[in-house]
């Protein structure tokens, strides 16, 4: 069990707002390095807020999680932030690139601000995860000038570039067409594969989920199936 | 490094909206210049102004005063010493009018390391013979060289030279409206009689203007020896010692100690010309006070560009906290934006406030009452840079804090979700 990177124990969460409504119920589980899970259920099950709650974002919880055998409950704004930014890349279903910048630096952000590696190593790195993803020829656009398809690959290689414990998604492929979510679809598997990359994936596709190697299926703020595919 | 991303970050967005910025810099370079134009030129006019009676009044003076002895004999008797003694019509006596022992006094000053210098003077009244009119006046007798070096005689003699004064015997130095009323120029030799009675001719070599009328319209200067000879006293008769000093805020106490131990009477400049003092204090505040409110205004500029910009790159915040910069790092982000805009058009500020008060100082500015001054005074003051450089780095840190806080406190979940 050396390999848990990240495990939730009985995680609670509640919306105060108008009435308080608990979205989450006694939520354990855990993930091993290496694995490609994928976590679906009907819109509203609590999944998206699962998700946040486990990269860290969310603190308003009940419960434990661990990210690498550390308590993540006593850490303070900046140590999370560094948590996020060292052990987790994040793909959301919009890309969220920053317009001003172009891509290769989209992609160097995140590695600037960890802060472990010279400038010129940085962006040798992004260029080498533009290149896995097949789209280094784009380095130099802006956002703006990429296709959905293409936002969404530079997005990925953002979360790539300080080779993170666990990629986390939220609906990568919400805004794609077949096409597009087949090629994202393909890249997670890849990476999942052949660099023994975690991934975590929240999607409401259920053939996306079905291929995946694990699937966890929520409802009504609880895990009702947990198996391997 | 992290500094430099952090700079790298808030330079782009700021050219995201660079016309924005550009307005708010534009507001900031705006009140600095006029902030900058404004305290030249109202120190320049300070300056002048305390130059028009400042420069020209002794930090200490040292006189003597006719005045009743203020202890009397019944005072001294031990029988009385209990009681209120009242004593009626009490009047002065008959002493000299020149400072007592004015040699030593004059000598222990000038060893005083406090003391600047020292320009004794004779004042007597005398009356201009104008044909069959005689005009009240005043003969100012001093030491040429010191008054001019002390007190810028020099500055204020229009015609002839003043250093004439010094160099012919019997000669005087006359006012601009006593020599207009006696229709006397450089040259001419007029008649006076003192105040004993006796007639003296004296040979006009220069006349003077102050710029202030009623002064010009009575006095004159002459030597210290010419003056000492038309009162018909002996050299060592000074009726006044004037006395500057290194600082001048040294000069109340001064004075008092002075008046201790020579038993003399002494007045500071604060006490004697308190006015000018209160004007010039008046006159700073008001401009700092104009200079300021500026400068607030141009914070709600720079407040409301990056209120706006915060809104528009919540995404980009958002994303920012979700890849791993903390609240600090956002919060440094648009603090530096506030401070590149405040510290760009302060720059600009400080360089068109320094060419506007330079215009300024060439406008002509002629006024028959102040014969040295040309064009409108400015005074080039390091401080008032430095002074406007730091308000408004201040004031665009202030206006960037809140707009900052409210971006560091972004919950990127609520952005993300929302979409």
């Amino acid at each position: 069990m050396e390999n848990i990177i990240l495990e939730a124990k009985g995680i609670n969460k509640y919306f105060h707002d108008p009435n308080t409504i608990q979205v989450l119920n006694n939520i354990s589980f855990s993930v091993q390095k290496g694995e490609f899970v994928s976590v679906t259920g009907k819109s509203g099950c609590g999944k998206s807020t699962l998700l946040y709650i486990l990269s860290t974002m969310d603190t308003d919880y009940e419960g434990e999680l661990k990210i690498h055998n550390l308590l993540m409950r006593d850490k303070s704004e900046a140590e999370l932030a560094r948590v996020r930014n060292e052990e987790i890349g994040f793909v959301f279903q919009f890309h969220y690139l920053l317009n001003e910048f172009n891509v290769i630096k989209n992609v160097m952000l995140p590695g600037l601000k960890l802060g472990k590696y010279t400038e010129q190593e940085v962006e040798h790195n992004a260029l080498e995860k533009l290149k896995i993803l097949g789209i280094e020829s784009e380095a130099l656009k802006l956002p703006n000038q990429l296709s959905g398809g293409q936002k969404q690959r530079v997005a990925i290689a953002r979360a790539l570039i300080n080779n993170p414990l666990l990629i986390m998604g939220d609906e990568p492929t919400g805004n794609l067409d077949k096409k597009n979510s087949e090629l994202v679809f393909d890249i997670f598997q890849e990476l999942a594969e052949s660099y023994q990359q975690s991934l975590l994936i929240v999607t409401h596709d259920q053939e996306f989920a079905s291929r995946t190697q694990r699937t966890i299926v929520m409802e009504d703020g609880k895990i009702i199936a947990d198996s391997k595919n | 490094m992290k500094l430099k991303l952090i700079a790298s970050i808030s330079a782009s967005l700021l050219m995201a909206r660079w016309r924005q910025t550009l307005v708010a810099a534009i507001g900031v370079t705006f009140s600095i210049t006029m902030f900058i134009a404004l305290l030249s030129f109202m120190g320049g006019l300070n300056k002048l102004l305390d130059g028009l009676v400042v420069n020209r009044t002794p930090h200490v003076r040292i006189y003597k005063e006719v005045k009743p002895t203020l202890v009397q004999p019944i005072d001294k008797g031990a029988n009385f010493a209990e009681s209120y003694n009242f004593v009626h019509s009490v009047k002065p006596k008959n002493e000299r009018l020149d400072v007592l022992n004015s040699a030593a006094i004059i000598k222990a000053l000038k060893q005083d390391k406090r003391v600047m210098g020292v320009a004794p003077k004779v004042i007597t009244q005398v009356y201009y013979n104008v044909g069959s009119v005689d005009l009240m006046g005043v003969i100012n007798g001093i030491d040429v060289e010191a008054e001019a070096k002390l007190f810028t005689f020099s500055d204020y003699v229009i015609a002839g030279n003043y250093i004439d004064l010094k160099n012919t015997p019997n000669s005087i130095v006359l006012g601009k409206g006593v020599a207009e009323k006696m229709l006397v120029q450089v040259g001419d030799i007029i008649q006076i009689t003192s105040s004993k009675g006796q007639m003296v001719n004296l040979k006009v070599v220069g006349i003077f203007q102050s710029g202030l009328q009623e002064i010009d319209k009575v006095n004159s200067y002459s030597s210290l020896h010419t003056a000492q000879k038309i009162m018909g006293e002996s050299n060592s008769f000074l009726t006044d010692i004037q006395v500057k000093l290194n600082d001048i805020n040294l000069a109340p106490e001064m004075a008092k100690e002075f008046q201790a131990l020579y038993g003399v009477d002494a007045i500071d400049i604060q006490t004697a010309n308190s006015q000018f003092e209160t004007g010039s204090f008046i006159r700073t505040l008001i401009s700092y006070v104009v200079g300021i409110t500026l400068l607030i205004v141009a914070g709600f500029g720079i407040y409301n560009i990056l209120n706006m910009m915060i809104y528009e790159k919540m995404d980009s915040i958002a994303i920012l906290k979700a890849t791993g910069f903390s609240g600090v790092d956002v919060n440094r982000i648009f603090i530096s934006i506030a401070l590149s805009i405040g510290l760009f058009g302060g720059i600009l500020g400080l360089i068109f406030g320094f060419g506007l008060s330079a215009i300024i100082g060439q406008i002509p500015f002629n006024t028959s009452a102040l014969p040295t001054v040309k064009t409108y005074p400015i005074e080039y003051n390091l401080y008032f840079y430095l002074v406007a450089i730091v308000f408004s780095t201040v004031t665009t840190y202030f206006a960037g804090y809140l707009p900052a806080r409210k971006a560091s406190k972004i919950d990127p979940v609520v952005i993300i979700r929302g979409k």
